[in-house]
């Protein structure tokens, strides 16, 4: 059905250009208060430095802009974004120019890349305004054709009155367009009618990418900046003292700064930085609790003992459940912290002029990269400017602004330009990690197999809540604890892509697959019977759709043949996060004796697929991600720093790894809901659970290679 | 510092560099050619990739001393416009997520199919498994490889 939606008169802005002659059509990504009309020239706008951005502009040749305020790490929302507003628009794509746009709060409305959630929150109000700036046209064009607007249709930006065959193209209206008044109220398109919604359309940076252009902040490069690397303390100690002799020797390294906790290196360019890094020699000493590995590891079980742990949620009465229980199956499952490790390393510009700021390069959230500095500086958040640069992955890792903070600290000390890269080992032992969780799950089972009591309790270092508490199975069993415990450790935590998700959904699926087979039923019909369940008799809140979990799980098990082939070995999986549902299958086949994994079924439903290949691409990407930080990703500490400090030591996966993807959406009708990163969780579970239909070994810890089930396997896991 | 006369992209550059700088950073910071990129600086990801007189190498390792006479290739220097089969193909499978590592691995392709014009999977996967993608594109980059491979 096309929806008939409300507009905001004031959400929207005519502007005419006199200057080239240009004409241009603003809106406001957001809803504003105060209605603001400006006159600029196509230059003013188009200058990034102009303090106007949130358009779409028509030129007379018919050449289209739009901006695209959310960073893009390569989640595809920077082709996504202006694909839904050309959609609406009936804009010739081939026409369409996107840019990316700085930061302004006022103009945009979350202005960051996070929680997969930039497309499901911006959808309609992306939609409104094609649909508006349409409308315009459209108006232009009856008003110059004299005739009803609704004899006219438009398609690839040129509108059509049919009985008189005239056309006019979007160029040749804008100028009286922009004397049009915006509507009270717009049609949408019904779903069914869209024309580039739902096709492939490839990446808008694909030219510069393959050709090598400067996209990314490591890239960028301004008359007279400095370099910078900074040397970071362990982690729970702080510096006792320093010998920079060495490094200030090196050629090209014009000053060492001491600040705080940090010794920044300054110079030239960045080789000479890298070299006097090595040089430089500094002691520490403890300043808080400096951690190992084994502290953990010993900190996680004794707490999962604690007679102290937050109810997260509490249904029935679960210790009656299990002190009636004919059956009690109990499993620990436990992860080590992980760096993000995205391709590019951190790096940011700053310039600290005064009172003034100016900030480049790439980040996750620019609001805090500005937010933060202007704490720092005590100066006005408006005296800061961000400039968002393409990101080499991110991951969450540029959700923290620890980065932009260096090189602001930096620059106001050197009163200059600069640039602060991070080496890939400062990456890697420079903190803001995944946390390490252990979890402890124990299912209650009456005489026929029926769930009737569950507990999870999940204990964090600096991971927060570590529990989803209203997450399936939760709703499906009638007696459940759900409890959590964090601790404050000295080792930095960040989001990490699917926070808590990445590895809960593992522990989850896998445990859910031990109580599946010690009631001796099949994996499937064993969480189906459970959303029967939570459908017909709920038990407290659900945040799951039952029905769009139902749909990926069935789609799954059908397009996999589920148990249907003897000599393929399976495991399945199905989470909700982000508001999508995905489940996959892990085929496991036996070649030369050996198991193999073989391929990954997925079935996803995230709502409509704004564009295919970005949507195959964030579930394939998902799904890797997920089985290479499952199988390789370790980091192990000693003495408040992690043992693994590059690429060589650190195992991420690689080509000859990975195992054939098979992708399937469900066509549910909802409007987007989230794809970064719903595809990751299920993962690691699906593998998991195959490898244990294969073996006959369950592999309760990441990583899988290091468990000794694993490795008393000799598992042979990839193709070739 | 010592001058170098260095033949980057088919022209002759001069540069001053101390001699152990390694060609990526010469590259990068003197040159201003940024499609090469750091990720690791030990040779182990292949974000780096160059041609040293047609062959795939890792210009993070490699010091300036070593490369000063040689024929050197950079993303920027493959093809006039973006237009070498391998970049065409990158472009028509839509390979790229974050995009970062990605020159590196259409040098690492274009020197493989200079050298096995027709690879099979395997010997795609074999050459490209010294190249990482954090975003997982490897899918696609098999795709691609294989499409440049039949359109060269």
């Amino acid at each position: 059905m096309a929806d008939i939606t409300k507009t905001n008169r004031r959400d929207f802005l005519k502007i005419a250009a006199t200057a080239t002659g240009g004409l241009l059509i603003g809106f406001y990504w957001s809803s504003c208060d105060s209605p603001k009309v400006k006159v600029l020239s196509t230059e003013e706008v188009l200058s990034k430095a102009h303090n106007f951005n949130s358009f779409l502009s028509i030129s007379p040749d018919g050449d289209i802009v739009i901006y695209s305020p959310n960073p893009e790490l390569g989640q595809n929302i920077k082709t996504s974004f202006p694909m839904v507003v050309a959609e609406e628009l009936d804009a010739d794509w081939s026409k369409v120019r996107v840019l990316q746009a700085p930061l302004d709060t006022e103009k945009f409305d979350r202005q960051l890349t996070g929680g997969s959630g930039a497309m499901p929150h911006s959808w309609e109000r992306l939609r409104k305004a094609g649909a508006t700036a349409k409308y315009l046209l459209m108006a232009a064009a009856a008003q110059q054709l004299e005739v009803d607007q609704a004899t006219l249709t438009v398609e690839k930006s040129v509108v059509t009155h049919k009985a008189s065959g005239k056309k006019l193209s979007y160029g040749e209206l804008v100028e009286v367009a922009s004397t049009m008044e915006a509507p009270e109220e717009v049609l949408l398109k019904d779903p069914k009618d869209f024309t580039l919604i739902g096709t492939p359309v490839r990446n808008v940076d694909n030219k510069d990418i393959i050709t090598g252009k400067p996209l990314f902040g490591l890239d960028f490069y301004r008359e007279g900046m400095m370099h910078a690397m900074i040397q970071r303390p362990p982690f729970g100690k702080k510096i006792k003292s320093v010998d920079d002799s060495e490094a200030r020797a090196v050629n090209g390294v014009t000053d060492v700064i001491q600040y705080d906790n940090f010794v920044a290196i300054v110079g030239h360019s960045t080789w000479p930085l890298i070299k006097a890094k090595r040089r430089l020699k500094v002691t520490y000493e403890a300043e808080g609790n400096v951690e190992s590995t084994a502290d953990h590891d010993r900190i996680m079980k004794e707490l999962l003992e604690s007679k102290e742990a937050r109810t997260m949620r509490s249904d029935g009465d679960v210790e009656k459940a299990f002190a009636s229980a004919a059956k009690v199956v109990t499993s620990e499952y436990q992860c080590p912290f992980l760096p993000h490790a995205p391709m590019e390393p951190m790096n940011f510009f700053a310039h600290v002029k005064g009172e003034e700021v100016e900030l480049i390069g790439p980040t996750q959230t620019p609001d805090a990269a500005r937010m933060q500095t202007a704490a720092l500086l005590d100066i006005p958040k408006e005296n800061v400017t961000v400039d968002i640069t393409r990101l080499g992955g991110g991951f969450g890792r540029r959700l923290r602004a620890d980065y932009v903070i260096d090189a602001v600290e930096v620059s106001r000390r050197i009163n200059a330009p600069v640039k602060v890269t991070w080496t890939r080992e400062d990456d890697m032992i420079g903190g803001a990690y995944r946390p390490a969780v252990r979890y402890r799950f124990s299912a209650a089972l009456d005489e026929e197999g029926n769930m009737i009591g569950y507990k999870l309790r999940g204990v964090g270092l600096n991971a927060g809540n570590a529990v989803r508490q209203d997450n399936f199975p939760s709703g499906a069993v009638p007696n459940l604890l759900i409890e959590n415990i964090n601790y404050d450790s000295t080792v930095t935590t960040n989001a990490w892509r699917a926070p808590i998700t990445n590895f809960l959904a593992y522990a989850e699926q896998s445990f859910l697959d031990e109580v599946a087979l010690a009631t001796d039923k099949d994996p499937v019909k064993f969480r189906l019977d459970l959303l029967e369940k939570a459908k017909s008799s709920p038990v407290g809140a659900v945040n799951y759709d039952v029905d769009r979990m139902i749909g990926v799980i069935k789609d799954a098990a059908e397009r996999s043949n589920w148990g249907k082939d003897s000599n393929i070995k399976q495991g399945f999986s199905v989470y909700f996060s982000h508001r999508s549902y995905v489940a996959q299958v892990a085929n496991i086949e036996m070649v030369n004796n050996q198991p193999v994994l073989k391929k990954i079924i997925a079935s996803t439903d995230c709502g409509i697929v704004v564009n295919p290949t970005g949507a195959n691409h964030q579930v394939r990407g998902g799904i890797v991600d997920g089985m290479g930080h499952a199988m390789f990703g370790n980091l192990v500490f000693e003495d408040g720093s992690p043992k693994q400090k590059n690429f060589d030591t650190y195992r991420l996966i690689r080509m000859k790894e990975v195992p054939d993807i098979d992708l399937n959406y469900i066509d549910s009708g909802f409007e987007p809901t989230g794809l970064g990163e719903p595809a990751l969780p299920p993962t690691g579970g699906a593998i998991a659970n195959a490898i244990f239909a294969a073996t006959g070994k369950r592999l309760r810890s990441q990583p899988f290679i290091e468990q000794q089930e694993f490795s008393d396997l000799n598992l042979q896991m990839f193709r070739s | 510092m010592a001058n170098y006369n260095l033949h980057v992209n088919g022209k002759q550059i001069e540069v001053d560099v101390d001699e152990d700088t390694p060609l990526l950073w010469v590259l990068r910071d003197h040159l201003g050619l940024v499609g090469t990129k750091y990720a690791c600086g030990i040779a182990q990801c292949g974000a780096c990739t160059v041609h040293v007189n047609g062959e795939a190498n890792f210009s993070c390792v490699k010091p300036i001393s070593d490369v000063a006479d040689e024929k050197i290739t950079t993303i920027e220097g493959l093809s006039k416009d973006g237009d070498h089969p391998v970049q065409k193909a990158w472009d028509e499978v839509d390979v790229a997520q974050c995009g970062y590592c990605q020159a590196g691995q259409i040098m690492s392709a274009a020197a493989l199919l200079k050298k096995n014009p027709k690879p099979s999977l395997d010997e795609i996967d074999e050459a490209m498994n010294k190249n990482i993608c954090r975003c997982g594109t490897y899918h696609k980059i098999r795709e691609a490889v294989a499409m440049a491979a039949k359109t060269k």
